[in-house]
Parts: structure tokens; C-alpha cells; sequence
């Protein structure tokens, strides 16, 4: 475990450097309460009242992200596959197009019923 | 050798620095970053104003060099504003969020070979993983947390768009991104950073498998939201994007992390695909340049070369619409990286089954397919050109209220005769060429 304890030092020192200057940027800035300052900000006309709980948002957005987990999950297996590969040899190969045969075949499904498009 | 490195948790050579070390480390790559950061700010406000024919900032401290400081103090001047509307704790975390995971990336970066710091045997990086570039990408993906929960956390209409537009951005580009690394993984069989670099002695992987380079070279770009891909923070359309409501130290901590962003990719392109810090190839000749202290300067001037080129395409080419974007990288890079894949594979197994030795057929296939791809570029732009070539179609008539919106006269259309009572219009009636 010894090679990650640098990554937690560096993670330790960006992390105070982040605090400390949020800190800061508090304390050396000046305050000078004006109620329109706190609003939000629209270009300058009223702001329009937010709905509670962030409001809604196009729907292609939640398909993308499932899409993501899909190619994702690809890579996951793709990625010790690729590192193992002289190991596995010949069977590897076989194994890993097939599996990406799969999913080209749900690529293709995707793309045809029109889950690509963005309009 | 790969079962070998599979079972043991650590990488040879690593793992051993004494704690003083570990911490000088771990300060250099910090204020190498905060350096780097500040220097592209500036490099880029000079670049791209040479670009457009400007001067640029030249008048804080030599050449302008201390301008990025000076705004950075200013913006520390100015005041803090948290927006009624915010969710408080989660809008002063996202920025912390977002800086922390950039600097952490830099950890497996290999700036050089084994050196002697202070009597000391040491890697110039801070540490390296077996699993070290899944690593980055996990990091790099904590961070795009940053980005959502700023823009749900202010409470306002144009971050929480600008914030779920560079969300789906983000991980759109990740799919190509995380698939170019295959074949470098593939080819050095293993994923932690210093042995793809030393794997990369006689071949270069971006000559070897230059599709991949592309694809990652054009993924990366889109990774951290910088131009022809900054559609985040589209100015007409989102005003500032998902910092739209920060202000102050929080507005610069977000800089900051795109700017350390660009020079982890480009630390990573460079890594990956340039041979990391191998001196390129005429300097490479002299038995010195790999050793000691020299390849941190080849890592250097190869990272601020990918560095340029982010410059160059902010100042070169326009934004794109958002469904291009996507279309570009759900319908071309995903399927050529996946196809270039397979092929990379085949020929890695015949090469290892058969003893045949195929590396000239990934160049010359890479070479191939990279005029190939080029060569659609350009029947676009020549199918656009005879497209645009043939004039609209006029027709004679007038309709002041085309498709419902009132539109002017196009060139060549006369306005209808005008009938006011007792006169003719006629001393009116002209082409409107130009009115």
C-alpha cells in the first residue's frame, strides 16, 4: 500500500490549498449587502422562480448517462483484457469479439431507433 | 511478467522514497501545476491575441508574465457572493471538488527516469500504480462531481444547463477516451505509467497506433471543455456556463482546475502516446538526453506543445452546435475506436501466435485510415461548397410574412405594388438590392 500514500499527500496539499483559499477569498473580500446582488443571475431581468429541487431538465440527458454505464462497463472489461492479452492469446481475442459483438449490437439498436440523436 | 504484475500490488521500484521526498514531491508537482497554470493563462491571452492580430497583456511585470497573478489577487479582492437560491454547504464544496481531483491526477505522471536527489535513488514521480492511468480516469471523473454540483447547488436556470450540458459532454467523451487506451494497454500490457513509457523505447505508440492518438488527441479537448467543444459555457447561449453564480476565490478555483485539467491531458497525451519523457528522435541520438535531469525538459516542452495546440484551436476553429458534438462523438469517434480496436488486437495476437511481425501493418493501416478520415472531411467541405453553390431558390413573389416571421425582400424580389387611395405606388417599386 505504500505507492498510495503519495497520492494522499498530494490529495492532502490540493485539498488545503482549496479550503485555505475559499477561506481566504472570505475574509479578504469586502461585503456590501445589496438585495439584487444575491439573486440569481438572468441577464439582468427578474429572475424566474425556481421550483423546488432544481427543476426539469430534457430527458436526453438521463439517456446519455445509461449509455455512458453501457461503454463504460465496455472499457471496465476491456481495460485488464487488453493488459492480459499475450496471456490469453488467440482465445482472448475470440472471447473479447464476441463480447463486442454484443454490444455493437445493441450500439446499432440504439443508433437506428434514434437514441443518437439530439435535437 | 504480466501474472507477476497482476499479483503484486506495486510496481518495482516504487513505494520506498523516505517521507521527505514523498512531501518535496508531492510540493513540486503542486507548484509545477500552479506554475504551468499560470503561464498558460497568459500564454494563451498573448497567443491567441497575436492570433487576431491584438498585442495582448504585456503590462504587468516582463513580456506581461505576472498577469495571471495580478488577476488572481483582484479576484481575491473581490467580494464573496453566496446567491439566496444557493444550497449553501454543497456550493462552496463544489469548487474544492473540483480542484483537489485535478492536482491529484498528476500523481503517476513520470517526468523522468530514476535519478539521485540528495543521495537518494529516486523515480522522478511521485508514485506509480499497476492500475495507474484507471487511476487518472477515476479522479478525472470525481471531478466532473465538482462541475454537476455546482451548477444544481446555485439555485439558477444557466448553471444547472451550462452544468448538465458539460456533464453529458464530459462523459460522452469519456467512452472514446477510455477506449483509445486499449491499445497502448494492449501494446505495453501494462497500465502503469512508467512501463508504458519504458515500453515505448523504438516505436512512439502515437506512430504505432496513431488512430488512437487521434481519437484521444480529439477526446481530450472535449474532456475539459475548451474550445471548438465549450459548449458548457456557450456566452450567447448560457452566459457563463455552470460558474455563472460564483464569484471571487470560487471563480478561480474553477479556473484553476480547467487549466490544471489541460496539462494533466496533455501530461497524459504525452505519457501515453509521445514516448513520455524520451527525448524525440535527433536529440534522442545523444546517449545523455535520457538520462538524469534532461528528459524533464523534453516532458515539459511536450506537454506545452499539446498546451499550443488547445491555444491554436481556440483561436482557429468556431464552436460547434450542440447535436454535432454529439453526433461526432457518439456516431464517429465510438465506432472507429472500437473498430481500430479489434483490428489492433488481431494483429497483436497474430503477432504473438504466428510470430509475425505486423507492426508495419498497424502504421501504414493507421496511416490509411487517418487520409481516410481526412479525405471525408474534405468531400464534406467540397459537398458544402457545391451545396452552397447553387442559389437559393427565389421565387418571384414576395411573402413579407414567410413562415410566420416577417422577412425583408431577398435580391431579386420586387414588393407588391403598394395601393394607397388615390395613387399608384409605382415611383416606390424598386429591387431592394440595396436599400
Amino acid at each position: 500500500m505504500n505507492s498510495y500514500v503519495p497520492i494522499l499527500v498530494l490529495g492532502a496539499l490540493s485539498l488545503g490549498f482549496a479550503v485555505f483559499s475559499i477561506a481566504a477569498g472570505h475574509l479578504t473580500g469586502p461585503r456590501r449587502f445589496n438585495r439584487a446582488k444575491l439573486d440569481a443571475y438572468e441577464c439582468g431581468i427578474e429572475p424566474t422562480p425556481q421550483p423546488v429541487g432544481g427543476g426539469r431538465f430534457p430527458v436526453k440527458y438521463y439517456l446519455t448517462a445509461m449509455l455512458f454505464i453501457i461503454f463504460d462497463i465496455e472499457i471496465v472489461f476491456l481495460y485488464p483484457w487488453a493488459v492480459s492479452f499475450d496471456a490469453l492469446g488467440m482465445f482472448g481475442l475470440v472471447e473479447m469479439g464476441l463480447f463486442i459483438l454484443t454490444l455493437l449490437v445493441v450500439y446499432a439498436y440504439v443508433w437506428r431507433r434514434g437514441g443518437l440523436e439530439w435535437d | 511478467m504480466n501474472a507477476v504484475l497482476l499479483a503484486s500490488p506495486e510496481v518495482r521500484g516504487f513505494g520506498a522514497d523516505p517521507w521527505w521526498l514523498v512531501l518535496g514531491k508531492a510540493v513540486v508537482i503542486f507548484v509545477f501545476l500552479v506554475l504551468m497554470t499560470l503561464f498558460t493563462i497568459l500564454a494563451e491571452r498573448r497567443v491567441v491575441a497575436r492570433m487576431q492580430h491584438r498585442i495582448g497583456p504585456n503590462r504587468v511585470g516582463p513580456f506581461g508574465l505576472l498577469q495571471s497573478l495580478a488577476d488572481g489577487i483582484k479576484l481575491a479582492l473581490k467580494e464573496d457572493i453566496i446567491p439566496k437560491a444557493a444550497h449553501k454547504a454543497v456550493f462552496v464544496l463544489a469548487p474544492i471538488l473540483s480542484t483537489a481531483p485535478a492536482f491529484m491526477a498528476f500523481a503517476v505522471i513520470p517526468f523522468g527516469p530514476e535519478v539521485s536527489v540528495f543521495g537518494e535513488r529516486t523515480h522522478l514521480q511521485l508514485t506509480d500504480l499497476p492500475v495507474a492511468v484507471l487511476y487518472i480516469l477515476a479522479v478525472a471523473s470525481v471531478g466532473i462531481y465538482g462541475i454537476v454540483l455546482a451548477g444544481w447547488s446555485s439555485g439558477s436556470t444557466y448553471p444547472l444547463l451550462g452544468s448538465l450540458r458539460s456533464t453529458a459532454q464530459l462523459i460522452s467523451y469519456e467512452v472514446a477516451m477510455g477506449l483509445s487506451f486499449v491499445g497502448v494497454f494492449l501494446y505495453a500490457g501494462s497500465m502503469s505509467t512508467s512501463e508504458i513509457v519504458a515500453a515505448q523505447g523504438d516505436y512512439w505508440y502515437a506512430v504505432l497506433l496513431f488512430p488512437s492518438f487521434a481519437i484521444y488527441v480529439i477526446s481530450m479537448v472535449g474532456e475539459t471543455n475548451r474550445a471548438p467543444f465549450d459548449l458548457a459555457e456557450a456566452e450567447g447561449e448560457l452566459v457563463g456556463g455552470f460558474h455563472t453564480e460564483y464569484s471571487s476565490l470560487k471563480f478561480a478555483l474553477f479556473f484553476l482546475a480547467e487549466y490544471v485539467n489541460m496539462v494533466t491531458v496533455s501530461a497524459l497525451a504525452t505519457t501515453l502516446f509521445l514516448g513520455g519523457w524520451r527525448a524525440p528522435w535527433p536529440l534522442s541520438l545523444w546517449e545523455g538526453a535520457n538520462q538524469d535531469w534532461w528528459p524533464v525538459l523534453w516532458f515539459t516542452a511536450k506537454v506545452l506543445l499539446f498546451l499550443f495546440v488547445f491555444i491554436w484551436l481556440r483561436g482557429t476553429l468556431p464552436r460547434l452546435r450542440y447535436d454535432q458534438f454529439m453526433k461526432l462523438g457518439w456516431k464517429v469517434l465510438i465506432p472507429v475506436a472500437i473498430g481500430w480496436l479489434l483490428m489492433v488486437a488481431t494483429v497483436r495476437a497474430l503477432n504473438t501466435e504466428y510470430d509475425f511481425d505486423a507492426r508495419q501493418v498497424l502504421i501504414y493501416g493507421g496511416i490509411a485510415a487517418a487520409v481516410l478520415i481526412g479525405l471525408t472531411f474534405v468531400w464534406d467541405f467540397v459537398a458544402a461548397r457545391s451545396r452552397n453553390a447553387e442559389p437559393p431558390e427565389v421565387t418571384a413573389e414576395w411573402d413579407p410574412m414567410a413562415g410566420g416571421h416577417p422577412v425583408p425582400p431577398l435580391p431579386g424580389q420586387q414588393r407588391p405594388q403598394l395601393t394607397v387611395a388615390g395613387t399608384t405606388a409605382g415611383s416606390t417599386t424598386q429591387t431592394e438590392d440595396h436599400p
